[in-house]
């Protein structure tokens, strides 16, 4: 038996990568957003918003028991849970338009994957030291220097995951309460379940999975190709002005070499471990760390920077023929820019109108259909209806409830179940349900007609708002 | 463009079965796959032995457990009988009047009696208590044997025409057919729908009056509006139990009609407290008084 004949593994075992440290204006932008993505991460559930005193007081808060979805002065029922699936659709939109403008930015600086390992691979380094010692300590044996290392190392990282987890489920209740809860170890088993998967998630994806998330796991690699065209910018290397590469600028024939001196500095800092001057890779979530790390060396050997470079694919002829660049923002701006960012606007403004004119107040009425109607005793013909009056107010509100025929010719009258008056009182931020009978007298045409249009109205008795709803009276059709 | 594959030492036995030249091979089963399916029989018989799993004569097997579903039930039952016996205590040991909206146990009475209602009693009253044809509507605002909550309660309790209860509703209107003439009770018929302002033959309305006098009036009052002492239907307004047509009404005069409903308080069918609760449902239907 030979080996020749068994099928190449489709398993790739993985490459370690020990990214360096790297400093410059990619970096330290990324430093900006790592900090600016974490601070709302953590802190936003902790800001506090008051709506009144039977409600909560968090700012934003996915109240499930509930079925309350709190943001800042914004309040969302179930029912309107079409905010939600409009965010998401302005989030997807928004990813098409930066991916069209500028590549996989995402990945490389928004993605909480690459958030989470930028932040975790800062303390690796803290712990473990840069590039070389880390290599170093890669190859070493397991002694007592190895272990505190790993085991500090480790310990950290679940700290951090820790947070992660514990951060994400004090979205979810009111902040102060959970975290006093989880220290006594009174809070639900679902909170501890969830902290610690997403302890472990955040511990195992940062610290060991990483790239291989990106490469592997996650589905945006295949799919925003689709976003990218020829005007798009990417991190790319400027093939025409670093090759030939070589190290010996020294040596004879050195006048025939291109700027890049094969230093692997853009290698080196890789968190992905490609080499970028290979040209653009599935791999590649365009960090532009290697931008950082090129310029620096450039800037040291005297030539200009820029030889790995955001740039566009159809700027590279271009620039073969030695002309200058396109301006980027003939770049940016483009028919399919443009579209995304309309679309983007379009329902953004949407939203933003549906959320100024949906009402504080609602109404839903159901009618009862067993049976459609019945006939008192002096011949009156009634209709009943389940009626549902929301209240999105902090504090309990008292509805007029009241009913008008559509059809001008009969007069329809209405009482509650249970009740004088057509009064309903409903909590704060709350339904009430009442029965409501409608009534109309024997000498009225709705009494004998089979459909007569309703018009259900109530009145808010603290403000004067109104809503109305409209349902059908049934009469008994000769 | 077909390549014949190579032959690899390494390959398993053939099943010795060929066709034009294409053989089978005897693959065997993944181990964990095998072994996953010994577990399952080993689990099977385990099984059999804790829980009931046999079908015998009449029964099945016990299982060693002592299991029963049967035993969850009526142990679930008696946990929420147990929970429920203050409340049903309080509500047994109230006035009936100051049962509907009590803020105790008003709730809970209204849901029990929903409940009660949806399975004993809406096989004739209509889930929406709507009734039909010789089945009272109690969702309107006429009762034969009164609205309000003690007179609801006492129907319920006691049923009518229930010969198992002594104290039931009982009503009992002659078969006319053997009584009056022909002409006698189609003149009565004519008089009773004219009450209700129906189109009637007028000629025959002064005779139906006389007739109705004689014969209807001693229950149903002289001018038609009934004794709910008595059971006597209101005749005066637009609710017919039987039909408002002329052919209902003679049927009726002929035959007499015989409404029963069990006494639901008789032969353990329901609890004081289920009748009570059955009661201020029905009366908060919509035409309690």
């Amino acid at each position: 038996m030979s080996t020749d004949d068994s099928p190449p593994k489709l398993y790739a075992a993985r490459e370690p990568i020990f990214p360096r440290r790297v400093q410059g204006k990619f970096r330290q932008l990324k430093w900006w957003l790592m900090a600016l993505t974490l601070g709302v991460y953590y802190i936003t559930p902790w800001i506090r918003w008051d709506r009144g005193p039977d409600m909560p007081d968090q700012a934003v808060l996915v109240d499930l028991a509930n079925r309350r979805f709190f943001m800042f002065w914004i309040e969302i029922w179930p029912h309107e849970f079409y905010f939600v699936a409009g965010l998401l659709i302005m989030a997807g939109l928004g990813l098409f338009l930066f991916t069209s403008a500028a590549g996989r930015v995402w990945c490389g600086y928004a993605c909480p994957q690459t958030v989470w390992t930028d932040l975790y691979i800062l303390v690796e380094r803290w712990i473990e030291g840069d590039r070389n010692a880390r290599v170093r300590l890669y190859n070493a044996k397991w002694d007592a220097r190895k272990w505190r290392l790993r085991l500090t190392k480790w310990f950290v990282w679940l700290m951090i995951g820790l947070a992660t987890g514990g951060a994400w489920v004090f979205y979810f209740t009111d902040a102060p309460t959970l975290l006093q809860n989880l220290l006594t170890f009174t809070a639900h088993p679902v909170a501890y379940t969830t902290i610690a998967i997403l302890t472990f998630t955040t511990f195992f994806f940062g610290g060991f999975a990483r790239e291989q998330i990106c490469i592997y796991a996650c589905p945006w690699p295949r799919i925003q190709a689709a976003m990218m065209d020829e005007d798009t910018m990417t991190v790319a290397y400027r093939e025409w002005r670093g090759e030939p590469r070589g190290k010996h600028r020294k040596a004879e024939g050195a006048e025939e070499l291109g700027d890049c001196i094969d230093c692997n500095a853009c290698v080196a800092v890789c968190p992905m471990g490609i080499d970028i001057r290979d040209g653009q890779q599935l791999e590649c979530i365009t960090c532009a760390l290697c931008i950082d790390a090129c310029d620096d060396v450039m800037t040291k050997i005297g030539k200009p920077r820029g030889l790995i470079d955001y740039i566009t694919a159809n700027d590279e002829p271009l620039e073969r023929a030695g002309n200058p660049p396109r301006n980027m923002w003939k770049h940016l701006i483009r028919p399919r820019t443009i579209l995304y960012f309309s679309l983007w606007s379009l329902v953004g403004v949407a939203m933003l109108v549906a959320l100024f004119i949906r009402s504080d107040i609602g109404l839903n009425i159901t009618p009862v259909r067993q049976p459609v109607f019945i006939t008192q005793s002096d011949g009156t013909i009634r209709n009943a209806y389940d009626v549902r009056v929301l209240n999105k107010h902090g504090e309990e509100r008292t509805f007029h409830i009241t009913s008008i025929s559509l059809n001008a010719d009969s007069v329809i009258d209405l009482e509650l179940q249970n009740s004088e008056g057509a009064l309903i009182t409903v909590p704060a931020d709350s339904t009430e349900s009442v029965r409501v009978y409608l009534d109309a007298a024997p000498d009225q045409p709705a009494a004998s007609r089979n459909r007569t249009e309703v018009r259900l109205w109530i009145e808010d008795l603290t403000n004067g708002d109104r809503y109305s709803e409209d349902t059908v009276f049934n009469g008994k059709a000769p | 463009m077909a390549r014949k594959p190579e032959k690899k030492e390494t390959q398993v036995e053939t099943t010795g079965h060929e066709w034009d030249g294409i053989e089978e091979l005897n693959t065997p089963l993944p181990r964990w796959w095998l072994w996953t399916f010994y577990a399952t029989i080993i689990w099977a018989i385990g099984y059999t032995i804790a829980y009931p799993a046999w079908p015998l004569i009449s029964g099945a097997t016990e299982g060693m457990l002592g299991y029963s579903s049967r035993a969850d039930v009526a142990a679930d039952i008696a946990a929420v009988d147990a929970e429920n016996a203050p409340l049903n205590d309080t509500l047994n040991g109230l006035d009936l009047t100051e049962m509907v909206g009590h803020p105790e146990v008003g709730d809970y009475a209204f849901n029990g009696g929903k409940a009660v209602f949806q399975t004993f009693c809406i096989q004739c009253h209509g889930a929406g208590g709507q009734g039909n044809t010789g089945y009272p509507t109690l969702i309107d605002n006429d009762w034969l044997w009164g609205g309000d909550i003690e007179n609801i309660y006492l129907t319920i309790a006691h049923g009518v025409r229930a010969e198992e209860d002594f104290d039931t509703r009982y009503s009992e209107m002659p078969a006319f057919g053997d009584i009056l003439l022909d002409e006698e009770i189609a003149a009565a018929a004519q008089y009773v729908l004219s009450l209700s302002g129906k189109e009637t033959d007028a000629s025959l309305v002064a005779d139906g009056q006389i007739v109705f006098m004689d014969n209807c009036a001693a229950c149903h009052m002289d001018d038609g509006t009934g004794d709910q002492t008595l059971g006597a239907p209101n005749l005066t307004d637009a609710i017919w139990l039987y039909g408002d047509s002329l052919d209902a009404v003679t049927e009726t005069i002929v035959n007499a009609r015989f409404g029963v409903m069990p006494a639901w308080s008789a032969e353990g069918r329901l609890t004081e407290a289920q009748i009570r609760q059955v009661a201020v449902y029905v009366h908060q239907l919509g035409g309690g008084e």
